[in-house]
């Protein structure tokens, strides 16, 4: 930093400098970085540049997350575009701000550095935004100053000479609307056009916020910038959305909103998936010739990984609500008002919806944890989320309760069945709850961390953001499927059919699997387990749902045309504290690849996955232990 | 400050941002946390001399949504009381 301090007189040289030409840099080498403060509208002009040509992994060694992209530029080249976290300053405290100063700076051995910034501004809120600008424009690269929402600062009569900013900040401005696509135009002339240093008639210094605010304040003076009158219609809609009586029913209702399509609206398309699944697997059953190939295909495979693409419709549904919640600013006032509440285990505003989102997949609700600025906060959230009742478990707890609960009503009006339901749902939470205060007021304890949240204006999602984000959830979500699961329907079909005997596959008790099962059986009995629950347990460690086929498979049946058989079955093999048991287990316990991985990613190593994984198992058996002993 | 001086002495009304309702208004005079946690707070428009507002709230009072150089930031009520201010001089014209 004190080298740049150091660098002002640079400044007013370097316009005479003659700036490297964009053809020695090889076509498609360039690459360039995207910089700006939070709610400054930098992922909608990443979608903007790049389009479907993003992909989105973690930095490594850090749980900052790197999305790049490659923008194609008038004349056929490209350039390659690093989305940096929002930061408010260069300042390396929290790791966002490292990792941007890292990168920046060339710091970063996997990542090279940029040849030029792209750095992005709410114009209607420039007075504050343009202090970032000054440890940017420091660091001497080339860097394009682009002021975003220019359709907002418009319509609330704000103004700024363009010209003359940028002769003040020595270094090209473009006034643009990355979301309605004004003014982009000028961001590709600048990535396909020469490349010059920034000389800015002067800098403050940076280490000091009053002098850099004051700064700011004096270049947009000097550029005539004229802040816009306040956001009306954000005003109007907080008195609504934060009403002391009315905003918390809104609140509610968006919650139950989301509940309830997910768990009605979604059945239909749901419905959708399975019947193609069937159709096309009966399909596949006539068409292939009878033979060992075919059982794979049609039982193992085809039938394993529809059971997860069944989920599909849920999951996006849960995307597009959250995308729609997060891109029109309702998200930040939902966080507000759940804050009080997740303060009292120790949570806050923002962890809300990450555990609402868990209730749908804790995958995508451990990723949405990035919103979470306080490390120790996030960690909590993180390990608290894969005990939310998750579609899967719903799998599980729908087969067990069908086959152990008699349809009864309770009250005259709640039925048994669902009853048995709601209180796992409760018991799960309830297992969150308790898991985040123990947490909190033990080794992820954190006294005096602030809470700041910027609210930001209102604003229609756009139809591209909402398309791109509920694209990768599929791609994530299906390359899930293709891979871990399947892999499980493969190797559980296949010890199921060695040793042959004759050609013949073994009675199901003498395949390895059956064997596997067997020895498992002391250390689960004490739960009340036998050993078909066994090959249960290991084949849903890599989802929890993979149990309900491989049960089906071993009591000999196809679970999908034969459920009430396999209700039978499980009722004749099974006492009821084993039943009761099972459900327990399967509340606690994290039994989800996917989720284990996924931590894995978010904390940067193995140690909470293995930890987290330990708690719930231990948490898991515990459960079903005494539930079996208390029934039993 | 102890000195007569006709009008009321800002001594008696100055507060802190929790003491402020929706609508009221008072200009910053320093922040009473650490250095980091002030220094984001800075980053955020929090600077001492600034003129913050108060806004909407969650349920309850807490957190509240201050206005502070053109955005709109909410602060827990534990944060808002580490805010000292005075409020706005109304001498000058």
């Amino acid at each position: 930093m004190s080298a740049c301090d150091s660098c002002h007189g640079c400044g007013t040289t370097s316009l005479a400098e003659l700036p490297v030409p964009p053809e020695a840099l090889g076509a498609g080498a360039r690459t360039v970085a995207l910089v700006g403060p939070p709610n400054s509208g930098k992922s909608t002009l990443f979608n903007r540049l790049t389009g479907l040509r993003q992909k989105v992994a973690n930095f490594p060694g850090v749980t900052v997350e790197q999305h790049t992209g490659i923008a194609e530029l008038p004349g056929g080249r490209a350039v390659r575009v690093i989305d940096l976290p929002g930061i408010y300053s260069l300042t390396p405290r929290t790791e966002d701000e490292q990792v941007a100063y890292d990168v920046l700076t060339g710091r970063r051995s996997d990542t090279p550095k940029p040849e030029a910034i792209l750095l992005v501004l709410d114009s209607t809120n420039l007075g504050r935004h343009l202090m970032l600008a000054a440890p940017i424009l420091a660091l001497g690269v080339p860097t394009l100053v682009i002021l975003n929402m220019a359709d907002d600062l418009r319509s609330r009569e704000g103004h700024v000479d363009v010209a003359a900013l940028s002769a003040q900040l020595g270094a090209p401005v473009a006034l643009i609307s990355a979301r309605q696509g004004e003014g982009v135009n000028q961001v590709f002339e600048f990535l396909s056009g020469a490349l010059a240093k920034p000389s800015p008639l002067e800098l403050p210094v940076l280490q000091d916020v009053p002098k850099c605010r004051a700064w700011a304040g004096r270049v947009g003076e000097r550029a005539g910038y004229q802040s816009p009158a306040p956001p009306e219609w954000t005003r109007r809609l907080d008195s609504f959305f934060l009403h002391p009586v009315i905003g918390p029913i809104v609140f509610a209702l968006v919650v139950l909103g989301v509940f309830e399509t997910l768990f009605t609206a979604a059945v239909p398309l749901m419905n959708g998936v399975d019947w193609l699944f069937k159709v096309s697997g009966a399909w596949l059953g006539t068409t292939l010739p009878a033979s060992g190939f075919r059982s794979l295909v049609v039982d193992g495979v085809w039938k394993g990984v529809g059971s997860v693409v069944v989920f599909l419709p849920q999951v996006l549904l849960l995307f597009l609500f959250i995308g729609i919640l997060e891109d029109s600013g309702y998200l930040a006032r939902a966080a507000l008002i759940a804050d009080r509440t997740m303060a009292k285990v120790g949570l806050q505003g923002r962890s809300f919806i990450p555990l609402l989102s868990a209730h749908a997949c804790a995958v995508p609700a451990i990723l949405a944890t990035r919103t979470i600025e306080n490390k120790r906060d996030r960690m909590a959230t993180i390990l608290v989320a894969p005990f939310m009742t998750c579609p899967a478990r719903l799998q599980v707890y729908t087969l067990i309760i069908a086959a152990f609960v008699p349809e009864r009503a309770l009250f005259g009006v709640f039925s048994s069945r669902a009853a048995a339901l709601l209180g796992l749902y409760l018991l799960g939470f309830t297992a969150a709850v308790a898991t985040a205060k123990a947490l909190k007021s033990s080794v992820l304890k954190s006294g005096k961390t602030q809470f700041m949240l910027e609210m930001p204006s209102y604003r229609w999602p756009t139809l591209q953001s909402l398309g791109l984000r509920l694209l990768d959830r599929s791609k994530v979500f299906l390359q899930r499927a293709g891979t871990v699961i399947l892999l499980v329907m493969v190797i559980l079909w296949g010890l199921s059919n060695v040793p042959r005997h004759g050609g013949q596959a073994p009675p199901i008790e003498q395949s390895v699997a059956g064997q596997i099962g067997h020895l498992m059986e002391p250390a689960i009995r004490p739960m009340g387990f036998n050993w078909k629950i066994g090959i249960g347990l290991v084949t849903s460690l890599a989802a929890r749902e993979t149990i309900v086929g491989t049960l089906g498979e071993i009591y000999g049946m196809d679970p999908e045309t034969q459920k009430d058989g396999l209700q039978q079955a499980l009722r004749r093999d099974m006492p009821i504290g084993s039943a009761v048991a099972l459900l327990i287990f399967f509340a606690f316990a994290m039994q989800c690849i996917s989720t284990i991985a996924v931590v894995r990613r978010e904390t940067g190593g193995w140690k909470w996955p293995a930890l987290q994984f330990a708690y719930m198992s231990v948490l898991a058996y515990a459960g079903a232990f005494l539930a079996f002993h208390l029934i039993h | 400050m102890l000195q007569l001086s006709g009008n009321k002495d800002s001594q008696e009304v100055e507060g802190t941002l929790v003491d402020l309702r929706r609508g009221d208004a008072a200009i910053l005079d320093r922040i009473d946390l650490p250095g980091d946690e002030a220094r984001r707070l800075m980053e955020l428009g929090f600077l001492p001399g600034a003129r913050i507002t108060a806004g909407f709230s969650a349920p309850g009072g807490d957190p509240r949504v201050f206005q502070v150089d053109g955005s709109e930031i909410a602060l827990r009520r534990e944060t808002a009381r580490r805010l000292r201010t005075r409020p706005i001089n109304k001498r000058k014209r």
